[in-house]
């Protein structure tokens, strides 16, 4: 890539959470029978009229103040002219000028590189299209309309961004915002969330743009990132050989690792956009606007900073355990159980650690996990005061899964209280020492290395009940002491 | 103004009309006549006038989030020249790979 600058864009489809369709009052549910979501408006029957969800208004706000973007006071929409059998009126409604929201950033952060900012164009609204199923109808195609006309944000990025990991990253970071903002589910199979990609490249240093392919529908950040690093590679091996970028579509397939053209030459590159007669311009005034900021959480950023400054967390933490607002709740409630921030670094260990493995073998999220955030809390605050060790609590955290018991409850049964008892520990200790002469030797002699194993035996005979760490310092208080005044000779 | 028969079969095309080779020129000196209309729009100093989106001076009333539509397939399926299993069939529109 010497020599070379990729310049990539993002248009990002997010599918919004509303109950009714952006211009029917369908329901916008997914997964019904086909075609029994989809009302006269949806299909187009003639005499219709679009009426403009008030819900998918308000979402497109929350957006464009979660980025900084300008809000339009009056937004239009347009009709944007294609014929494909899955959009039944021959035109898709979308906006084009005018649109609902207007620049706005999105800070990227990753592999440890600097923050980034890439700028946005513009967030707008449109419906989306049916499905076409091209297999198992004879030769024929099948529609289904039911996802005809549900509500999409489509979420546009200036040019600005440098490589396929940017690109990449800028997509989750989209994907965790507007699953923050509760405007979208995020869920890329269900086509919740979708990507194209707009690809070029240019010697490093020149100001003017290269050709573009645009990548449609990738669905997932891996497949993103390759597509388009397969791209900037086809295109720079393409220019350097003598040939030409030719601006066209072109589809990834993730089997083969490689793009290409789409085979649908009818596709048209022009909409003939024009304001759709049947809606009325939009005012989004200054109240509705005040009443949405209002409702708006703390976003994933300040989240993240706050965790880190009220609970020194390390950065590294706090940026996965704002990767969704659930997990950031959960963590914050396992601390509050727990004895406040003093426990925090305990609970995020905790949170990312054991419950995040857990819940991935099982394949559930947070909001479903079989331990609160209460119960881990109570865990968590028995390992912070030492009454068990954390290895005691793995075998707690493992039988709290399966059933509803507390901690303590669980802790008295098993007989895992840890022991901490100075007395105790000494007499450990020195039985230890008593039967382990030789290695007593080799550590007075400077092998250090063998406090470990003294450390294990301590462990053993106290079944693991023992307080690891004050085993380990009442064994150096020990050895100390018999190096400063070694036993006569004999 | 001159209108070309490539401009009219692509203009054909984008709105799917099949228009006869012998009817071309005709087609293309009606369209002619109908730019040379809006060149005289074109002429016209708006520099002082608002841009109009909408004839109405109404704005837009929203909606609320309501599902209010109970779909009954089989009566909007019944004007659809063929359907199988709830699906609306179409000729194939893509080429197969």
């Amino acid at each position: 890539m010497n020599g070379w600058q990729p310049v990539i864009g993002l248009e990002v489809h997010a599918r919004l959470l509303t109950r009714s369709k952006l211009f029917s009052g369908a329901s916008a549910s997914y997964g019904a029978a086909p075609n029994t979501r989809a009302c006269a408006v949806d299909l187009g029957l003639p005499g219709v009229l679009p009426v403009l969800n008030r819900e998918a208004v308000r979402m497109a706000v929350r957006f464009g103040l979660a980025v900084g973007a300008r809000i339009a006071s009056r937004c239009i929409f347009a009709r944007k002219n294609y014929f494909y059998p899955d959009l039944p009126k021959g035109y898709q409604i979308s906006q084009y000028e005018e649109p609902i929201t207007a620049g706005g950033t999105i800070g990227i952060e990753s592999g440890g590189a600097e923050r980034r900012e890439v700028r946005l164009t513009r967030a707008h609204l449109e419906e989306d299209a049916g499905r076409s199923v091209h297999e198992g109808f004879g030769g024929a195609s099948g529609i289904d309309l039911n996802r005809a006309g549900t509500p999409l944000l489509e979420i546009v990025t200036e040019p600005v961004i440098n490589s396929a990991a940017d690109a990449a990253q800028c997509m989750r970071t989209i994907h965790t915002l507007v699953r923050w903002l509760g405007i979208c589910d995020g869920n890329m199979q269900e086509g919740s969330f979708r990507c194209d990609a707009n690809v070029s490249v240019r010697r490093a240093g020149s100001g003017a743009l290269g050709t573009r392919t645009e990548i449609k529908n990738v669905n997932s950040f891996r497949f993103v990132e390759r597509a388009i690093g397969y791209e900037i590679d086809r295109q720079i091996d393409l220019v350097e050989s003598g040939g030409e970028v030719v601006q066209e579509t072109r589809l990834y397939d993730p089997d083969r690792h490689e793009t290409r053209p789409m085979r649908d030459k009818e596709e048209a590159d022009d909409y003939r956009y024009f304001p759709d007669p049947d809606l009325l311009p939009v005012i989004v005034d200054d109240a509705f606007v005040a009443e949405v900021r209002d409702g708006l959480p703390e976003l994933p950023d300040a989240r993240r900073e706050r965790l880190v400054r009220e609970y020194a967390v390390g950065a590294a933490e706090a940026a996965q355990l704002v990767s969704y607002r659930e997990a950031a709740d959960y963590f914050e409630a396992v601390v509050e159980e727990a004895g406040g921030p003093g426990t925090a670094r305990l609970a995020a260990n905790w949170v990312i650690g054991e419950l995040t493995g857990a819940l991935n073998r099982e394949g559930l999220r947070i909001e479903s996990a079989p331990v609160d955030a209460g119960r881990l809390g109570r865990l968590v605050r028995r390992i912070a005061d030492g009454t068990i060790s954390g290895r005691m609590a793995k075998t707690v955290f493992e039988e709290m899964w399966g059933s509803d018991g507390e901690p303590d409850a669980i802790i008295e049964i098993r007989g895992l209280r840890q022991v901490t008892d100075t007395a105790e520990i000494e007499q450990l200790v020195d039985a230890v020492l008593a039967a382990h002469p030789a290695q007593v030797g080799q550590y007075l002699e400077g092998a250090e290395k063998v406090l470990g194993f003294l450390v294990g035996q301590v462990m053993k005979r106290s079944r693991g009940k023992a307080d690891p760490r004050q085993a380990n310092r009442t064994l150096r208080d020990r050895l100390a002491e018999r190096r400063s005044s070694p036993p006569p000779a004999v | 103004m001159n209108i070309t028969h490539a401009d009219v079969e692509r203009v054909a095309k984008l709105a799917r009309l099949h228009i006869a080779p012998a009817d071309l020129d005709a087609r293309a000196r009606d369209l002619g006549r109908v730019l040379e209309l809006f060149d005289r729009l074109g002429a016209i100093d708006t520099r002082d006038v608002e841009p109009l989106s909408h004839p109405l001076g109404a704005t837009q009333r929203l909606r609320p989030d309501v599902v209010t539509e109970e779909v009954d397939r089989t009566a909007l399926q019944r004007g659809a020249p063929q359907t199988e299993d709830g699906m609306y069939v179409v000729p194939r529109v893509i080429d197969p790979r």
